[in-house]
């Protein structure tokens, strides 16, 4: 029997031509397709919803559609998404708002000043407050939140402006507990998890080594965060609020449970409003007309362009205030 | 071996010249990771306006002690420092002592460059100033200039002092590290194998700059490099596993040393 081969015939012997062929382009192949379907997916989303809403944009434009401010399924038939682009920018923007600063601090806390343990406990937490079906939380919202801002917060700031301030009712509107004022708290609630766990992760990326140089330079634990590692970590921090923001724009079961869904402006701020995914899950069972099918396909489109612009930005951000290279790290 | 070693370097400690003056100053200072000691009780002194060098084979404990002189193992989890480090005759390892304050006295250079990429190289400068809300901006364009001339960068930078910290070379960004920790003003400055990834140029014109400041500062230097440390250190500590084999005046250190072990060392036997 002949030797078995050494390592070094073995590694030079040459492999079989057809396998390495074969197996390079199949995985090449594999790898492309699967690229290209969710490329295709997204496209041929965007286009179906377009194709639907055709009749809708057509009737009353691209722009007219947008802006205009009836939306009657009823008696005229007319279709405008603009009460609803405003309920959708409002809450959004105020559950920012209200959410940033908030889950920054549980970042930080996690990251910086709580001991492992703890912040093992509170990182769970985050995830597992993310995992909630917002089903739940609309329940939640309905039984427990909402009654209890009423009583406590609504209410009592609606009498005392009945009696003092009559001019101010109809800024604040009806104290019902359903409208746009709990939907945006409980939007914001919704995604302090993903700002608090996104910011985590960039804060947690910042090298020792500008920690170091920071106390180095006889910082306070507050002040290295201040100077060292929130401005190294921004990129990721603001890129992960407007990852957040573009939640809360397409967030539609809990707001459609919370917000009394009103269809036409002006919205107050106790009373009931409607966002753009929330008319489309309220009416879509409903809706026989076709121009009426088709102007909620619409909307489902126009939601579709913001949200791909806002995760665009989000990117472009991130790109952008990226502490440059590694060169500098 | 241990006692062995400490005792050896007790010895030496006699034979080396009278303490005119000592800035700073360990006394059987031991630094723990867990349960390794990464220093073991180690007695230096750090003479006033000299430069003393610190070096040994790799992971002989160098940085370790090094960062136990202004307080950077409070923030390491697991390290314990125990023993004294006398800083102008006060223990900074004492009860009441804050960690900032010392650490505000004893500024430090690391290895890599550390200047922070978000802020001007201006702002980099008088970081540690704006710390201790020093707002005037005269007051903190003078010291600027003042601390980037001292870390000889001034010439090259005057024309950009907006640009960002990061956004110049290597050597560059280590004599703007070496400026905002001058900035402060530190009685003590611990380097760190300051020059260990620059170019011959730069280390050349750090090593100057060290010769420079001496007349002001205490330096404590970490270096690999035996040319390095004879040419700029006025004493040389020698580290073996966690202690201190000789202590010495550089002069005798690199042509008489009183360890077997030093020479080895030296002369590129062994490390
Ligand atoms: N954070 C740490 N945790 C645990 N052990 C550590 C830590 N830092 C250093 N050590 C250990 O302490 C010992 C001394 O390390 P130190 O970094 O002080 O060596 P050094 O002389 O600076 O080496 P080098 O020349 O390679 O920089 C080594 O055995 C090292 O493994
Ligand atoms: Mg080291």
């Amino acid at each position: 029997m002949a030797a078995a081969p050494s390592t070094y015939e073995l590694v030079r012997r040459t492999p079989p031509l057809l396998y390495r062929w074969l197996g390079d382009r199949i995985f090449a192949v594999l790898v492309t397709l699967f690229g290209l379907t969710v490329m295709g997916l997204a496209i041929s989303l965007a286009v179906v919803l377009f194709w639907e809403g055709s009749e809708a944009i057509k009737t009353f434009g691209f722009w007219g559609f947008l802006i205009g401010t009836t939306w009657d399924p009823a008696l005229t038939l007319t279709f405008g998404t603009f009460p609803f682009l405003i309920g959708t920018v409002v809450t959004s923007v105020a559950a920012l708002a209200l959410s940033f600063f908030p889950a920054l601090a549980v970042a930080i806390f996690s990251a910086e000043y709580a001991p492992r343990w703890l912040s093992h406990i509170i990182d769970a937490l985050v995830d597992l407050i993310a995992a909630v079906p917002s089903v739940v939380v609309g329940i939640w919202g309905i039984f427990v939140l909402a009654p209890w801002l009423r009583d406590h917060f609504y209410l009592p700031l609606y009498m005392w402006a009945a009696e003092s301030r009559p001019e101010l009712l109809p800024i604040i509107g009806s104290p019902m507990g359903y409208g746009m004022t709990t939907a945006v708290i409980v939007l914001a609630l919704m995604i302090v998890p993903f700002t608090a766990a996104l910011s985590r992760d960039a804060i947690r990326l910042v090298p020792k080594a500008q920690r170091e140089a920071c106390w180095a330079l006889g910082a306070t634990r507050w002040e290295v965060i201040r100077m060292a590692v929130l401005p190294y970590a921004r990129s990721g921090i603001v890129a992960g609020a407007i990852l957040s923001f573009g939640r809360a724009i397409g967030e539609t079961m809990a707001v459609a449970m919370l917000i009394g869904n009103k269809n036409t402006l002006p919205f107050d701020l106790f009373g009931p409003a409607a966002t753009m995914p929330s008319v489309i899950i309220n009416e879509f069972r409903e809706a026989v007309e076709n121009l009426h099918l088709s102007s909620l396909m619409a909307i489902g489109f126009y939601l579709f362009l913001i949200s791909l612009i806002v995760n665009l930005l989000a990117a472009y951000i991130q790109r952008k205030m990226m502490v440059a290279g590694g060169r500098s790290a | 071996m241990h006692n062995q070693e400490s005792t050896a370097a007790g010895r030496h400690a006699e034979t080396a010249p009278a303490a005119t003056d000592i800035r700073m100053e360990t006394r059987k200072l031991s630094v723990f990771y867990g349960d390794t000691a990464g220093v073991n009780d180690v007695s230096l002194s750090m003479y006033n306006k000299k430069i003393t060098a610190l070096i040994g084979p790799s992971g002989c404990g160098k940085t370790t002690f090094l960062r136990s002189l202004n307080r950077m193992h409070d923030l390491t989890r697991g390290a314990r420092v125990t023993g004294q480090a006398l800083l102008d005759g006060s223990d900074i390892y004492a009860p009441k002592v804050d960690p900032v304050t010392v650490r505000r006295r004893v500024g430090m250079v690391f290895q890599k460059p550390t200047p922070f990429p978000t802020m001007s190289i201006y702002d980099n400068v008088v970081a540690g100033l704006k710390l201790v809300g020093i707002r005037n901006r005269a007051v903190l364009d003078e010291v600027a200039e003042k601390a980037l001339r001292g870390a000889a960068l001034w010439d090259e930078v005057k024309d950009r002092l907006k640009a960002p910290g990061g956004g110049i070379s290597g050597g560059q960004q280590q004599r703007l590290s070496i400026a905002r920790a001058l900035a402060v003003e530190p009685e003590v400055l611990l380097m760190d194998e300051p020059t260990s990834s620059l170019d011959p140029q730069s280390t050349i014109r750090i090593e100057e700059l060290m010769s420079e400041l001496k007349k002001q500062v205490t330096i404590v230097i970490v270096t690999h490099n035996m040319q390095q440390a004879s040419r700029i250190s006025d004493y040389t500590a020698f580290f073996y596993v966690g202690d201190l084999v000789e202590f010495n005046p550089t002069a005798k250190m690199f042509t008489n040393p009183n360890q077997k072990r030093t020479e080895e060392y030296i002369t590129g036997r062994f490390g």
